[in-house]
């Protein structure tokens, strides 16, 4: 059968799309639960009214995301045992526990706080209602570890036998599953990508209202936390990125190999920023090269030997038998530079933010300005002009969505750097998918998730728009008066309900 | 009882909480057509499910998950097979939980309506599929010896299929209806006890119908105790609705949809998907399920995490344990 339309690359893209799709809502529901629980922390704490309106804003924005974040991973759920069934009988006994796990530790968790947080603003005391946005948080950061360790599994095996009577593998040790290396480092890197999200959307939306003046003392403390988060996400990235590279080298070196478009070894080995020509074929003539950068991202070390694809390929040859090992080195290479551009290029904007924006006593007394006041971007001594200070909000405003991009690109190089496996040196994809299921049923389960996926991203970004520009809401009685008893006041029976869908 | 058989009924236990749960939340969607009179109604409808449906259909995602790890072939074949039908529940449950959300995120009438229609929608499609699925469980699908379905979505929608879509569609409108009746106040209250008879009068006959027909083809002393037990606690919920103990009413429909699914994984007992193939061919709880190790592991999470979740989300049930009527449905701020 032609290869485009084999219903393993049917499947593969169905399975890309709608993870990824649903992976631009996970970094903002992870980064954004966290934040807004936070704030409320700190109206709890300080009783101000600006950090009671930051959360009621940046709570609903938090929803509106989740929930296409939930709906889409329903989908996920049961991906697997419809496209994948080879898979799901080849690998459920190890695979299968992890998601379990997610979902009745995790998920049970998130989905009951979050109904709690979203209707309890005047059924619960302030602490208890306080806890539930933290129990929600904590249900997602619990569900994203769950199925990093079902994915770094794929990655890189660990705690398994391949039973050969019931050709399956099975789990012999579930702790080493959870714990491997690949899992706290894939762990790592996407929880502090999950921020750098985060940061970056609040200073976008921050700067959008600093920049007319409007809503001025919950946007500069919503600024500052976000460029904080931003920078520290950032350089968490940044590191953990790089041992992951490690790890990523000693288990996968082809995927290393193809990330660079490194095709014969080198000592040492060169990163290229930027190549032209044709990387496919073996002869891309690089740009812009750092020597020995791409020894140190493998070894530590700037001068050690990175063996190649075509020294790769042949070894992986020997191992698993005549076959081509190499994945598509284009999206590799490419994938690779993206991510750490578009992610890298919000977290210079954060620095520069923090720099700008820096603390009074770094200040001359007259550039300082009150709570009330848009505050002065200050590069030395003298405030930026008008124009520069009005690009520096945009920029902010327009690399909002930097992270989503690093991050999409990111899991299309890890996952599509993997192949032609699906679970490195097991399984390959072509073995994986589900025999029983037809091309004709493919192409529409795939032509109704595209298209349903395709209105539903208008609609929220619509409404994220409409929120965002609506700015913090005014305060109400009952919000500044909330229970003293759980269930609500019981007695002024007829009261309206805080929030109602 | 060895480990897998302990699994079979866990898995039926998470599908019996998904279907009590959820049962009455895809009932409650239902009625937003039949029983709301009017805009303020749906929404006392809808709000009366609101803090607790993302909750409720975390049982599925708990079902799924957990098949697939203590039983890989039965997660494998049921879902690759059953792909259509799958499809559509998936896309229903997509836009369900977004109509939720964003539904009073506009002001707009055509905004709401819009979203209310799918509300009606895709409460009523899933609560009918499924229990065509469950339908071809029991029944059994042609299964090769490869494990895999081989027959085609027509094949599915069999006339004792069929029948099962229609007793859930109505069963689950019925617990949505005493449901209604117990968490509301004012007119809608006295409403939905009077549509509880009849839909629940309905219920009863199709209900019958099925689990007997179940009972003829695969069933024995076990399975008929729990229909008698799913049918007499239909009845009397229909006294107890008359009588105006709504509480009670709820209980026991509960206890039917109990019991009917109780009755099925009955007469389902060893297999978990029958082939009418080859009746080696079927997906038993021994050919289907996962090593020990991962069974014990499973049970441990189990033991432990499940009573939590009954706690936390029984708690959930508590804090909005008042009725709501339209006088408590502000206007939002936009
Ligand atoms: C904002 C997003 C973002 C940014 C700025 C970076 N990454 Fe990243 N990266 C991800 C978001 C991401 C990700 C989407 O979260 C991935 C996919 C799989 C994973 O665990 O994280 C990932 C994967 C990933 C992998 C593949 C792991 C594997 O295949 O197992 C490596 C080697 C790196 N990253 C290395 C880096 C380096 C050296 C960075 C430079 C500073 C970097 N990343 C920045
Ligand atoms: C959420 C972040 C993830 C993204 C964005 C992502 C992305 C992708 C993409 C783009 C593909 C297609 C690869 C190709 O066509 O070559 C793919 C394949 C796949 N991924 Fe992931 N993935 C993610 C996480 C996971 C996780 C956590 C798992 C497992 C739990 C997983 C399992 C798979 C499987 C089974 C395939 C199909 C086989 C294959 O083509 O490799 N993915 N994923
Ligand atoms: C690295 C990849 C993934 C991460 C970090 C992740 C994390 C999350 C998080 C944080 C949520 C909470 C809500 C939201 O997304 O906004 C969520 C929802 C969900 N995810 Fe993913 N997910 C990933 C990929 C997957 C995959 C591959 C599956 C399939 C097994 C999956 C299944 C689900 C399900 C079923 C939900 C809905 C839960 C609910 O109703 O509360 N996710 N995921």
């Amino acid at each position: 059968m032609d290869m485009a339309l084999a219903p393993e690359t049917l499947a593969r893209w169905q399975f890309g799309i709608t993870t990824v799709y649903h992976f631009l809502f996970v970094p903002l529901t992870i980064s954004l639960a966290a934040l807004t629980a936070g704030l409320q922390t700190a109206w709890v704490r300080t009783e101000k009214e600006k950090y009671l309106r930051a959360t009621k804003f940046w709570g609903k924005l938090f929803l509106i995301n989740i929930a296409m974040g939930v709906v889409t991973g329903i989908v996920q759920e049961f991906q697997f045992g419809m496209n994948w069934s080879d898979y799901s009988r080849f690998v459920g006994d190890v695979f299968g526990a992890p998601l379990a796990f997610e979902a009745l530790i995790a998920f049970f968790f998130e989905s009951t706080f979050i109904g709690l947080w979203i209707f309890g603003w005047d059924k619960l005391p302030k602490k208890i209602h306080l806890a539930c946005i933290w129990m929600v948080s904590i249900g997602t950061l619990l569900s994203a570890y769950f199925i990093l360790a079902a994915n770094s599994w794929m990655q890189h095996p660990v705690g398994y036998r391949i039973n050969e009577e019931k050709g399956r593998a099975e789990l012999t040790d579930f702790w080493a599953v959870l714990t491997q290396n690949t899992t706290l480092n894939q762990v790592f890197h996407s929880f502090s990508a999950a921020f750098l999200t985060g940061g970056a959307f609040m200073v976008g939306i921050a700067a959008f209202h600093l920049m007319r003046k409007k809503h001025i003392p919950v946007m500069r403390t919503s600024l500052r936390l976000g460029l904080v988060t931003l920078a520290v996400g950032g350089m968490l990235t940044a590191i953990s990125g790089d041992t992951l590279g490690k790890v990523m080298y000693e288990q996968q070196p082809m995927k290393m190999a193809a990330a660079e478009a490194l095709w014969d070894g080198e000592e040492p080995a060169p990163f290229s920023v930027f190549a032209y020509g044709d990387v496919d074929k073996g002869h891309n003539k690089v740009a812009l090269e750092i020597p020995g950068l791409l020894s140190f991202l493998a070894h530590s070390d700037f001068d050690s030997y990175v063996p190649g694809i075509n020294d790769t390929n042949k070894a992986l040859q020997e191992k698993f038998g005549p076959g081509d090992y190499k994945p598509i080195v284009p999206v590799a290479y490419w994938g690779f530079r993206w991510m750490i551009g578009f992610g890298m290029a919000s977290f210079s904007l954060g620095l520069l933010g923090l720099w700008l924006t820096r603390k009074r006593f770094l200040l001359p007394a007259a550039l300082r300005t009150g709570e009330d006041e848009v505050p002065h971007l200050v590069l030395l001594r003298k405030p930026l002009g008008v124009r520069l200070t009005r690009l520096y909000w945009l920029l902010a405003l327009w690399t909002m969505a930097f992270p989503l991009i690093a991050n999409s690109w990111g899991w299309i190089f890890t996952e599509m750097g993997r192949q032609p496996w699906v679970v490195y040196g097991v399984m390959q994809t072509r073995d994986a998918v589900s025999p029983g299921v037809s091309q004709a049923e493919v192409i529409i389960s795939m032509a109704v998730f595209t298209t349903l996926y395709a209105i539903l991203a208008v609609i929220e970004v619509r409404l994220l728009a409409k929120y965002v520009k609506a700015g913090p809401p005014e305060l109400t009685e009952a919000d500044l008066n909330p229970p003293a008893k759980i269930g609500g006041d019981l007695r002024d029976a007829d009261k309206p309900m805080a929030f109602s869908y | 009882m060895e480990l897998h058989d302990v699994w079979f009924v866990l898995i039926a236990v998470l599908w019996t909480g998904y279907f009590f749960l959820e049962g009455f939340d895809f009932g409650v969607g239902v009625l937003t057509k039949l029983l709301a009179r009017n805009r303020a109604e749906k929404r006392v409808l809808i709000n009366t499910i609101g803090p607790v449906w993302d909750g409720n259909e975390v049982w599925l995602l708990t079902a799924g998950g957990a098949t697939f790890a203590a039983f890989p072939e039965w997660y494998a074949t049921l879902f690759s097979g059953f792909y259509l039908p799958l499809l559509v529940i998936l896309v229903c449950l997509i836009v369900r939980g977004v109509a939720f959300e964003y539904r009073v995120k506009r002001p707009e009438e055509r905004w709401q309506r819009n979203w209310e229609t799918a509300i009606f929608w895709t409460s009523l499609l899933p609560a009918f599929l499924w229990g065509v699925a469950f339908g071809n469980i029991v029944h059994g699908v042609k299964i090769d010896r490869d494990l895999e379905y081989v027959g085609s979505v027509w094949d599915l929608l069999n006339p004792y299929a069929l029948l099962g879509g229609l007793v859930t569609l109505t069963l689950f409108t019925f617990h949505g209806t005493v449901f209604t009746a117990l968490k509301t106040v004012g007119e809608i209250r006295e409403r939905a006890r009077t549509l509880a008879l009849r839909v629940g009068l309905v219920t009863a006959v199709l209900a019958l119908a099925f689990l007997v027909w179940t009972q003829v083809d695969s069933g024995d002393g076990k399975s008929l105790a729990a229909l008698v037990v799913a049918v007499a606690a239909l009845v009397v919920a229909l006294v107890a609705n008359q009588a105006g103990r709504e509480g009670w009413s709820f209980a026991l429909s509960g206890v039917t949809i109990v019991a009917a699914v109780a009755m099925l994984f009955l007469t389902l007992f060893p297999n978990v998907m029958p082939s009418t193939l080859n009746a080696d061919w079927s997906l038993t709880v021994t050919n289907a399920s996962s090593s020990p190790y991962t069974l014990k592991i499973m049970t441990w999470l189990a033991a432990v995490a499940t009573p939590v979740v009954l706690l936390y989300q029984g708690w959930t049930y508590w804090v909005f344990r008042k009725r709501i009527g339209t006088q408590h449905i502000a206007e939002p701020a936009h």
